[in-house]
């Protein structure tokens, strides 16, 4: 059996039905990042020993009949911006370079309730903050489909650790397409869930009222199981420490019950702002397939216009650089991470400590946002946007009352060249103008393979749900993913 | 470029972000902050006189929780992670002559 090529649903069933076992599964793991990591970089953190016991630990457990999930067993990489007690989570930041957390966020916790098992910590944008994974103090790392190109971002280490076969899924954080655009330019499936369906408890915070978390995978089958996992449902206890005010209690949770071959009668939306001007020619003709082959499964599909397209990614990023700033003064060189050693008193640390600690694009997230957040500015900036953001979640509630989904690209073009983008930072904010309005909105999407451009670099369908209707959402792109394997 | 920032603009917000920016940074700060601004700007096309600032999607409100202690004392754990303790604190530099 090639276990590396399962998907996680299936090594899960492998491995509970005794066909093989998970520290087998692990130890493929570990050889083939043996084999691949020096080529992709896609880990900052790897303890194979560590990995090894955990692998051990859970076979026994599965063997006792104490851990029957579909997820026992099955090793995943966690982004380097969710804790992992005793594990160092440095954000791809110089300033949390020796940073061990002392709890688990509670994402990883409850996937190691399920008996997955942590392979090591993905490499990132150094807080998230990118769209290339090329902002990381650690170094960059390659898309296994084309090494000459980024993964995309900012969870590009857990796109390609998925892509390579370095572990069978992956968490990462989705705050303006952070999830789906690293799938989509390594050809993987990535999904950012509803806000609040995921506890951002221990996801060391970017932008706070955007940010989730959400699973990396093979296919989309690996994500409604890993979703099933992570969502935060009713507790039926009574006993609820709430560790997340955001977090919603959801009811109708059991996501793997929508993997239904099935669109008949769904009605699906293209923006004509996203298939128009700056998206590539190539991308456009994947993209318009897609909704063909979903419109043979029986959807209605319509193009429709969505205001506001042009307004999501300067809104965005008033309100992100707002709330990065201020996330991010907690990173002052007392409690834990970096301080800078040659300070005489202690503004001067803090400053000292900050300026050698962060990267010059988180430096300057935080400068534009202590602007718009500055007495003087705060109503023209931020206020503006927070006004802004209430009409685009307007245009989708409208949008919603016509359609069931949404149907777009992920990203403009395929994944570009390593280097290309840093030059210009404005260029590459204009990137995620696909991915963006979703995390204003506090909507559910899913990116997903839909084809490859001339380089043979993978392209990525967007769907699109209305908040809290991930089912949906699953079940049109389980229909696609089908509907594409035969084609 | 439409917005045109300052030295001691920049010098402000430097003060304002805690960060320590050396010329060239300022500079190039100057330059950055002014050029997203005036892409920011665009913003100000929109008539968003009717709306309220929605600051989160969902109309949630004073989530509250029982006042009950439910960790342990994780001090020694928490302290393992400071750059510098002493007798179970952190230790910073001096704050006052």
């Amino acid at each position: 059996m090639k276990l590396l090529s399962l998907s996680a649903v299936e090594l899960g069933r492998a491995i509970r039905t005794g066909r093989t076992t998970a520290v087998d599964a692990m130890q493929a793991v570990l050889d083939r990042v043996e084999e691949t990591e020096e080529h992709y970089h896609c880990y900052i953190t790897l303890d194979k020993e560590k990995t090894l016991a955990g692998a051990r630990r859970v076979q026994r457990k599965i063997e006792a009949g104490e851990l029957a999930g579909p997820l026992a067993g099955v090793p995943m990489a966690v982004k380097d911006n969710l804790c992992t007690e005793g594990m160092l989570t440095t954000c791809a930041s110089r300033i949390l370079g020796n940073f061990i957390p002392a709890y688990s966020a509670e994402a990883v916790e409850m996937l190691e309730a399920a008996g997955a098992v942590i392979v090591g910590k993905t490499n990132m944008d150094e807080f998230a903050m990118g769209s290339t994974t090329e902002t990381s103090a650690y170094g960059c790392t390659r898309n296994p489909r084309g090494t000459e190109h980024v993964p995309g971002g900012s969870s590009g280490g857990s796109a390609a650790a998925v892509a390579a076969e370095e572990c069978f899924f992956a968490l990462g954080s989705d705050t303006g397409g952070s999830i789906r655009q690293p799938a989509s330019h390594c050809g993987v499936v990535g999904m950012k869930p509803t806000y609040g369906t995921v506890s951002r408890f221990g996801l060391v915070a970017y932008a706070s009222s955007l940010d989730q978390i959400g699973p990396l995978c093979k296919n989309v089958e690996d994500c409604a199981a890993v979703l099933e996992t992570i969502v935060s449902g009713r507790k039926e206890d009574g006993e609820d420490p709430i560790r997340d005010t955001t977090l919603m209690r959801r009811e109708d949770t059991d996501f793997t019950s929508a993997l239904k071959q099935d669109v008949k009668g769904m009605r699906i939306g293209i923006p004509k702002a996203y298939i128009g001007e700056g998206l590539d020619g190539e991308v456009r003709r994947s993209i318009l397939n897609a909704a063909e082959l979903l419109k043979r499964e029986g959807a209605c599909v319509e193009e429709f216009d969505l205001g506001l397209a042009e307004y999501a990614v300067p809104a965005y990023y008033t309100i992100a650089a707002a709330e990065a700033s201020s996330n991010l003064e907690r990173f002052d060189g007392v409690k834990y991470g970096f301080r800078a050693q040659d300070a005489q008193e202690l503004h001067q640390m803090y400053k000292r400590t900050r300026s050698q600690g962060f990267g010059a694009e988180v430096k300057r997230r935080i400068m534009l946002g202590s602007f718009v957040l500055s007495s003087g500015y705060y109503d023209a900036y931020y206020l503006k946007a927070l006004r802004v953001k209430a009409m685009i979640k307007k245009a989708f509630d409208e949008a919603f009352e016509k359609y069931d989904c949404i149907l777009g690209p992920v990203a403009p073009t395929a994944a570009p060249r390593l280097g290309e983008s840093l030059q210009d930072p404005l260029k590459m904010y204009l990137g995620d103008i696909y991915t963006i309005s979703v995390n204003l909105a506090g909507l559910p999407a899913i990116s997903l393979p839909c084809g490859t451009d001339r380089q043979g670099l993978p392209i990525g369908l967007q769907l699109i749900g209305d908040c809290f209707q991930e089912k949906k959402l699953l079940q049109t792109a389980y229909t696609y993913e089908m509907a594409y394997k035969e084609a | 470029m439409a917005n045109i920032i300052s030295d001691e603009t920049i010098e402000y917000v430097g003060i304002l972000a805690k960060l320590e920016l050396t010329g060239e940074e300022k500079e190039q700060a100057k330059k950055d902050v002014g050029r997203m601004l005036d892409y920011i700007d665009r913003l100000k096309e929109l008539d968003t006189s009717e709306e309220e600032p929605m600051s989160h999607v969902f109309p949630v409100q004073n989530v509250f929780r029982e006042d009950k202690v439910t960790n342990g004392d994780d001090s020694e754990n928490i302290l393992r992670n400071a750059p510098l303790q002493k007798d179970g604190m952190f230790v910073v530099p001096k704050t006052f002559h």
